[in-house]
């Protein structure tokens, strides 16, 4: 029962979207796909679920408009409240309009950076981390399709690849 | 009925009679209004001209007009952009400007009817106030005298109303005699057309705006104008075309509008509704913070004087919040219940953003949101809805040659 990688590469983005369609109808898990280009709707051919950076950046621009708010509640108006153009400074809401900016700012800054930040950490893309490619001709004019599998998996699922058009089978 | 790719659309009897029960509704409300339109209590007779029923035909000709003349600049951003994915829907924005024509004349209408003194909806039209014997002199009326004197006046809103028209036909006309002749020559030539357009649209949109709609408070001007009443028709009229093509998708045409376009569609309504709300915020927090009485006085009138307090707020959450909330995720976008329901929440509260911008300034303190207004926003709302079925149905639902018409096709996302 060990454990089998296969390396299949493609010369086109076609046959490699088919052969991904017929082995995930055949319920077989691919585990990623190396392309020099995006191939439109290869993500969910391949099965990967859908990103979550959305629901992040709504928390990160959450936090940041929240932490505009203490911020300007404990400058402007608890710690010592300032008259800025004759507006009262009694109370936030008094003089909310000229928040609004800061608070939109603040916010679109922490969703931005905390976006590009959890992308980067989350795919590991960081300053002097050497590249996983698992093939240097998938940034030119080919494509890789990686498959983990059990052994006795294999020469069906070799059969299916080739069939499907691809043009090399290496194993890993 | 329309299983098969049904790209001629027909203007069934039943729209029809639809469209004609809200114009005749919109013709009734008119007539009654017209009549009945008196002077309240403590307005003199000889002042008050029928203030409301023409303030009432001012804001349904801008907003309306403004609908198909943003459409029309959609259009034309398309051209200049490069656009692909926009192609699958473009008849329906093409038939969302065809109501151009019409709007125009109806803003004619009413901008001549305050010429030949038939409404007092412009103060500055009356020739009494830059004459200093007078005692209605204005001072700043007459400061202002030079711009709108009225032969500058009529030049403006005449050079305005028949370029837009012109450019609107020639796009309109260009984009048929594409689906027959094919190739890219015509295709760059409305490239070009639109550049153009929108040079000159760049300029009119906020002078227009200045013209028609700021000098109701002529006393008052705000460098935000412009662009707040050009986002607030940037979002009418996206809404229009978002629901049109909802519309025409139920009823089983445009089967090659898949949802990617109606996604990108739903992004543009969410885009230029906080485009229209961070003008329409940036304006009043200028002036708010400067706190200058000769430009405060825009909104104590609307917030404080004259009872607008709650139709503020509901311009407001209307405009902004239900959008913002409603459509920020990916998910609403691409739901047609959602984008349904959030579209005719922005149509309605942009049509009182309008409202907003008339009311405080012409009949001030006497204002209703009664049958009178609703009936005729009914009205006008018909004629447009006829005028955009009947182009509908003119040419194919599809364009047929166009250099993006296949990209548009298979646009994912």
């Amino acid at each position: 029962m060990s454990k089998a990688v296969i390396h299949a590469i493609f010369d086109d983005e076609e046959p490699l979207m088919a052969s991904a369609k017929s082995l995930r109808s055949q319920g077989i898990h691919i585990k990623d796909v190396f392309t020099p280009f995006p191939v439109h709707g290869l993500d969910t051919a391949i099965g990967v679920p859908r990103t979550r950076i959305a629901i992040t950046a709504f928390i990160y621009g959450l936090t940041g408009a929240s932490l505009a708010t203490l911020m300007m509640w404990y400058m402007m108006i608890s710690d010592w409240p300032t008259d800025v153009g004759g507006k009262p400074s009694f109370a936030y809401y008094m003089n909310m309009p000229a928040f609004i900016p800061i608070t939109f700012e603040a916010t679109v800054l922490c969703a931005a950076h905390g976006m590009v930040i959890t992308y980067y950490l989350r795919c590991w893309m960081l300053p002097g981390v050497k590249a996983k490619n698992p093939d240097p001709r998938t940034t030119d004019d080919k494509f890789l399709m990686v498959i983990e599998t059990k052994e006795e998996n294999k020469s069906n699922i070799e059969s299916m690849l080739k069939n499907g058009g691809a043009t090399e089978i290496h194993h890993k | 009925m329309n299983t098969d790719m049904n790209n001629n659309y027909t203007f069934t009897s039943k729209t029809r009679n639809i469209t004609f029960g809200l114009m005749a509704i919109g013709l009734i409300t008119m007539i009654a209004g017209f009549l009945t339109d008196h002077a309240p209590e403590g307005v003199s007779h000889e002042e008050y001209h029928r203030t409301r029923f023409w303030a009432n035909l001012l804001v349904n000709s801008y907003f309306y007009m403004g609908i198909a003349l943003l459409a029309t600049f959609f259009m034309a951003l398309q051209y200049v952009a490069e656009v692909a994915w926009s192609v699958a829907v473009k008849r329906v924005y093409e038939a969302v400007s065809s109501f151009l024509p019409v709007g125009a004349i109806m803003m004619f209408i009413v901008l001549l009817a305050g010429q030949l003194h038939q409404h007092h909806l412009y103060h500055w039209m009356d020739p009494e106030t830059i004459n200093p014997e007078s005692p209605k002199y204005d001072e700043i009326i007459a400061g202002k005298s030079a711009y709108f004197a009225p032969w500058f006046f009529w030049l403006r809103t005449i050079l305005y109303l028949v370029v837009w028209v012109l450019f609107q036909r020639g796009f309109i006309k260009r984009s048929l005699e594409q689906d027959l002749q094919g190739g890219t020559k015509l295709h760059f030539k409305q490239m070009g057309k639109a550049a153009a357009f929108m040079v000159f649209f760049a300029y009119t949109s906020s002078s227009s705006s200045w013209d028609w709609m700021m000098s109701l408070d002529i006393h008052w001007f705000s460098t935000m104008y412009g662009w707040y009443s050009f986002s607030g028709m940037w979002i009418s009229a996206m809404v229009t075309i978002i629901l049109l093509v909802l519309y025409l998708k139920r009823k089983g045409y445009l089967q090659q509008v898949n949802e990617s376009h109606i996604h990108d569609l739903g992004k543009w309504v969410f885009a230029v509704s906080f485009l229209w709300s961070y003008l329409w915020f940036m304006q009043f927090m200028l002036i708010w913070y400067t706190n200058i009485p000769e430009e405060t006085i825009y909104f104590q009138e609307r917030m404080h004087d004259f009872g607008y307090m709650g139709l503020m707020w509901t311009v407001f959450f209307m405009n902004f919040v239900f959008p913002m909330i409603l459509l920020m995720s990916r998910d609403s976008k691409r739901n047609y219940f959602f984008l349904v329901f959030v579209g005719c929440i922005i149509f309605v509260g942009h049509w009182l953003d309008v409202f907003m911008m008339v009311m405080p300034a012409t009949v001030k303190s006497h204002w209703h949101l009664g049958w009178l207004e609703i009936g005729m926003a009914l009205g006008f709302l018909g004629l447009m809805l006829f005028v955009i079925h009947r182009a509908l149905a003119k040419s194919s639902l599809m364009v047929k040659q166009h250099p993006y018409l296949d990209e548009s096709i298979h646009h994912h996302i």
